[in-house]
């Protein structure tokens, strides 16, 4: 499995990762190589098995919808880089 | 008497009740002890001595009440210190996961595991160093600095809690707080020749614990002795409703064999899995295992052959799981509600350039291959196919558990190795955790512990895995073990 450059700049971009000429080439080469040894896992016949949803055997995990003291706006907006107005503060999403 | 910095975490409880030494005595030899190793060990990144120091008094004033009136109780680890890999969040105090893009984050709330040992009583020392955001098995992808392993500093600790467990095994704390989501408990206790337990998954919430890879992460525990991993459990271990995939299963009862009972581990059924010794395998490595399984057949348990037929595949299936599940686990990384943000003109360059600036190579490249094995087109040749796969895996040790107790393995193919062995190729160093990743595939738990040395001096570990929920049977049998052996009470030459 030999990605391409291109291959590799789709995935960052889907990935919304900034990735410097150096890295895109490396990674190019190390994901071929991981692609390569995970390939492997066609050799096995799993026509007939069911995908691992859960390792645990599914449960019911309902319980009672009460409501409990949150944490407050401010002690959430303490880690943000900014904010306004108690809100989460971004550059704009639509020019 | 040795120094207090030597103590297990249960001699360390029986001095405190006893009156022996006060949690401020054995808190200070702590902080003594790391100011004068972790300028060259580096396990924390972050010390909380202020808070040790408070929580250490409050523990002495609890004791003193006590002995005025027994009746009041105790908590039950009260007054030891602990380490806390600085992946879980602690409130108020820095929380990193080893990497720049959380250098800032200060939570607001803290993982249960912490809560659960904090209430039990037991003194916070600080945070210990990690592999960024847990990806890695050397510490060599910490943002910060590797931590180096006790035994000879040129070596890796292990990873990804290779700072918790080269700080117990240093005698820097007592006990230390882990996680595990492909061997990152086991495999650091491994090189640093102590002891570290990963439950099964879903008995330790993981409400708290910065998400790696959700099907897979387990907060685990490290110390220097079976039955002080097993007091660290008993404490973490029980449902949370801040964890949707917590279990509320009962612990069954932990029987540890006393000293000179006969045959303890009579009955015992432990299975040796032929798929775990390799082409490869350091011999030391292999030897002192097989060793270890006769000691435990002397001790009175029965021993056969088992199959894991799919171990091979473990690696490939977790090297695209895993970071499946990262690369949606680590989406929330963008500069909006934590870390620090590079300044940009549009929202999405803002997010390209938060991410690229702040996280590291390790990171990045398993983001990219979990976006590539989810991405259109792709998502059923790999992820899909892979948790095919790991239905096998889980089918072989659902099937070893019918006719064995607990299966004996090796933790590592080899003992610790030196920094930049396999920093350059990735693949490499993903071998290191061949033997590990199968436990967290299935789900099931894992207890590491010393079994002997090399020619080096470099400690070996062994791997026991049991059935879900069966922690019991782990702690009997290593507790078993290490009342007969002396493995785990030998200190790192350099630091005694």
């Amino acid at each position: 499995m030999r990605l391409t450059i291109e291959e590799v700049k789709h995935i960052a971009h889907l990935a919304r990762l900034e990735l410097s000429e150096d890295e895109l080439q490396r990674f190019t080469e190390q994901l071929s190589e991981i692609l390569d040894y995970a390939a492997r896992l066609q050799e096995l016949d799993t026509s007939h098995i069911l995908p691992t949803s859960s390792v645990l055997p599914p449960r019911s995990m309902l319980r009672p919808d009460e409501v409990l003291p949150p944490l407050s706006p401010e002690e959430i907006l303490r880690n943000a880089a900014a904010s306004a107005q108690g809100q989460f503060k971004v550059p704009p999403v639509l020019e | 008497m040795s120094a207090l910095t030597d103590l297990t975490l249960r001699a360390a409880l029986q001095g405190l009740r006893q009156g022996a030494f006060s949690s401020c005595d054995l808190t200070e030899a702590c902080l003594e002890r790391i100011e004068r190793l972790d300028g060259t060990l580096h396990a924390f990144l972050t010390l909380t001595p202020e808070l040790a120091r408070q929580q250490a008094q409050a523990a002495d004033q609890q004791y003193a009440a006590w002995r005025q009136d027994p009746s009041r109780g105790l908590p039950p680890l009260l007054g030891v210190p602990l380490a806390v890999k600085d992946v879980f969040c602690v409130s108020g105090v820095r929380t990193t996961c080893g990497s720049h893009i959380l250098e800032n984050f200060v939570p607001p709330y803290s993982a249960t595991p912490v809560e659960r040992l904090l209430e039990a009583g037991m003194v916070m020392l600080g945070k210990t160093n990690t592999d960024e955001f847990a990806m890695g098995s050397s510490t060599e992808n910490s943002a910060y600095g590797a931590t180096r392993n006790p035994w000879q500093p040129e070596r890796v600790p292990g990873g990804s809690s290779g700072g918790s467990a080269a700080c117990v095994a240093a005698r820097m704390a007592p006990a230390a707080l882990g996680s595990d989501t492909g061997g990152s408990v086991r495999q650091p206790a491994s090189f640093c020749g102590i002891c570290g337990i990963k439950p099964t998954y879903g008995r330790v919430s993981r409400y708290g614990l910065v998400a790696y890879g959700s099907s897979l992460d387990c907060p685990g525990a490290f110390a220097r002795s079976v039955e002080d991993v097993a007091l660290l459990f008993e404490r973490m271990a029980g449902f949370d409703r801040r964890d949707a995939t917590c279990v509320d299963v009962p612990l069954p009862e932990i029987h540890l064999p006393s000293e000179g009972e006969s045959s303890p581990l009579r009955g015992v059924r432990v299975g040796v899995p032929q798929e775990y010794f390799i082409q490869g395998i350091q011999p030391a490595v292999e030897q002192a295992v097989r060793q270890a399984i006769a000691e435990m057949e002397r001790l009175g348990a029965s021993v056969e052959a088992v199959a894991l037929p799919h171990t091979a595949y473990a690696l490939p299936v977790y090297y695209l799981i895993a970071p499946a599940e990262a690369s949606a686990n680590l989406a929330r990384y963008d500069g909006v509600r934590f870390g620090p943000r590079q300044p940009a003109d549009t929202l999405w360059e803002m997010f390209r350039r938060t991410r690229g600036v702040g996280f590291g190579a390790e990171v990045k490249r398993r983001i990219m291959l979990g976006t590539y094995a989810l991405s259109a087109g792709y998502y059923d040749a790999y992820y899909g196919q892979a948790q095919k796969v790991r239905t096998l895996i889980k089918q072989d040790f659902e099937c070893a558990f019918e006719k064995v107790d607990v299966i004996a393995a090796p933790v590592a193919p080899s003992t610790a190795f030196r920094f930049g062995e396999h920093s350059e190729d990735p693949l490499a160093m993903y071998l290191e955790d061949v033997f590990t990743l199968p436990a967290n595939l299935a789900g099931v738990p894992g207890l590491a512990f010393p079994v002997g040395f090399d020619a080096q001096g470099l400690p070996i570990g062994i791997q026991l895995m049991a059935a879900h929920y069966r922690e019991d049977i782990l702690f009997r049998v290593g507790h078993a073990y290490q009342l007969a052996t002396e493995w785990h009470l030998q200190p790192p030459p350099l630091y005694v």
